[in-house]
């Protein structure tokens, strides 16, 4: 029988398709390919299912305690905005800085930097961590979003919110998403304050997002409008956030 | 012990089966995979820390250059590209170690092949089968293993591995959320980030003395055999 020769010339074969693959692999071609993103990419979806399947959808990310700050919270993205119109507010100490709720809510709506310090607030000691692979902790103080989109009537039709930001990137306006269910986590907070200060320029003044139990990334900062959306897919680039459009970051960022 | 037809079982059986077989070279490729691409996304932060937190400001105790691109996947740098490439294989990395693991607990392969008796566990043992390798010697008698393989298969299996799987999840803020016993272990996460980058560099010497045993025992039976099964008896010819 020519069995055995014909399954190890197979085998054989298939070894150098594989090896073929891994140089391959290492092409830009080959990993632009959609196929291939298409593929890989599904990893992406089973890391969000499991993550979301597993214990408590509302398990908090760790607190730390005042001793375990880091000594400088290390900036992601955007450092300065710098337009005319953020520059403008900067110099006015974001006093007319406002956020507006727009999209599916009953009361779309714009809040004042000064009814939101009126709010009831949250403060969290969290761990900042980056796409990159670096980690800072830092205190940051904000009004919960959960209280936000109840003053403004979240709709029964909306999915997700999409934060748009005043900072752009090679010209194009920074935004990011998420999901109702870390909309109303607890520790998801529109953040003033920093280390008991009002947040720096850097770190995203006056006003950014912290989603904890996501990458640096998720956390929009300089946010001036939150959209309530069915999908993702008219807004931007259609993936849910600038790096997701323009780096192919994934959507989900909770690894 | 053996009966007569046990033994003519013996011999008629390969010396890899083929599921180990095909375990064998697809954790091969997700190995390769896993490392070159896990390269990139270390270019991304060159920098290693202890404890929670770290970042440029931090004091870090180990900062290298970017590794070349001969020896990431993709061949170029994208952190975006190379996270895509880490974590599909690492599903498959994973799913193939619980298939092989239940398999081997079920075949006995675990307790009979990796299992380490007390009597090898003596140090005379031991440095006999150390001076056996150093002349070249890789004969192992009766058993599939001779000890300094059984420790090198077994604290690969059940020590490094293990490591690299946890360490990799403290990494993720939503399994450290979900898992905060995690960051307790490691004591942090960018402790967890440096674990997880120096048994990258233990596996990889794993992979070199593989590597490096399998030329000096006959390259090309030894790889015939792990693509065909080969035959058990023929390992002692």
């Amino acid at each position: 029988m020519s069995t055995k020769p014909l399954s190890r010339r197979a085998l054989l074969t298939s070894s150098a398709l594989v090896a073929g693959g891994l140089l391959t692999g290492c092409g830009r071609e080959f990993n632009k390919s959609e196929t291939v993103r298409k593929i890989l990419g599904s990893a992406e979806d089973a890391n969000f299912a499991v993550h979301r399947a597993l214990g408590d959808r509302m398990q908090l990310a760790r607190e730390y305690d005042e001793a375990d700050l880091s000594p400088e919270f290390q900036p992601n993205g955007t450092r300065d905005p710098a337009t005319e119109e953020y520059n403008a507010h900067a110099a006015n100490n974001f006093a007319d800085w406002s956020l507006e709720l727009t999209g599916l809510f009953e009361r779309p709506q714009s809040f004042s930097m000064a009814a939101i310090r009126a709010m009831p607030q949250r403060t969290q000691i969290t761990r900042h961590d980056c796409v990159e692979g670096w980690s800072a902790i830092g205190k940051w103080t904000g009004v919960p979003l959960k209280l936000l989109l109840d003053a403004a009537g979240l709709r029964q039709s909306a999915r997700y919110l999409v934060f748009h930001c005043a900072d752009r990137l090679s010209g194009v306006r920074y935004y990011e998403s998420i999901d109702l269910l870390d909309a109303y986590h607890p520790q998801t907070i529109m953040a003033h304050m920093l280390n008991d200060e009002n947040v720096p320029i850097k770190n995203g003044a006056p006003l950014r997002l912290r989603v904890e139990r996501q990458l640096g990334y998720k956390h929009a900062k300089y946010v001036q409008q939150i959209e309530a959306v069915e999908s993702l897919s008219g807004v931007y680039g259609g993936k849910g956030g600038y790096w997701e459009d323009v780096g192919n970051y994934a959507w989900y960022a909770g690894i | 012990m053996d009966g007569g037809l046990n033994k003519e079982r013996r011999k008629a059986a390969p010396k890899h089966r083929l599921t180990t077989r095909l375990w064998h070279w697809v954790n091969a490729a997700a190995v390769i995979i896993l490392f070159m691409s896990g390269l990139n996304i270390f270019n991304a932060h060159p920098r290693l820390y202890w404890g929670s937190y770290g970042s440029w400001g931090d004091p870090a105790w180990l900062q290298l250059e970017r590794f070349s691109h001969w020896m990431t996947i993709p061949g170029y740098y994208s952190l975006a590209d190379a996270r895509m490439w880490h974590f599909f294989f690492a599903w498959v990395f994973a799913i193939g170690l619980l298939i092989f693991l239940f398999i081997s607990l079920f075949n006995r392969h675990l307790q009979r092949d990796i299992h380490i008796s007390r009597k090898e566990w003596r140090w005379s043992a031991i440095r006999g089968d150390i001076t056996k390798h150093a002349r070249l010697d890789f004969s192992h008698g009766d058993s599939k293993y001779n000890v300094l393989q059984k420790i090198a298969y077994a604290s690969v299996l059940f020590l490094l591995i293990p490591l690299m799987i946890f360490t990799g999840l403290t990494m993720s803020p939503a399994m450290a959320a979900n898992w905060p016993w995690l960051l307790d272990i490691f004591g942090g996460r960018q402790s967890a980030r440096s674990i997880h980058f120096i048994v990258t560099w233990m596996l990889f010497a794993f992979f070199v003395g593989h590597i490096l045993l399998v030329l000096l025992s006959g390259p090309a039976r030894q790889l015939r055999d792990m693509i065909t099964g080969g035959r058990k008896d023929a390992e002692s010819s």
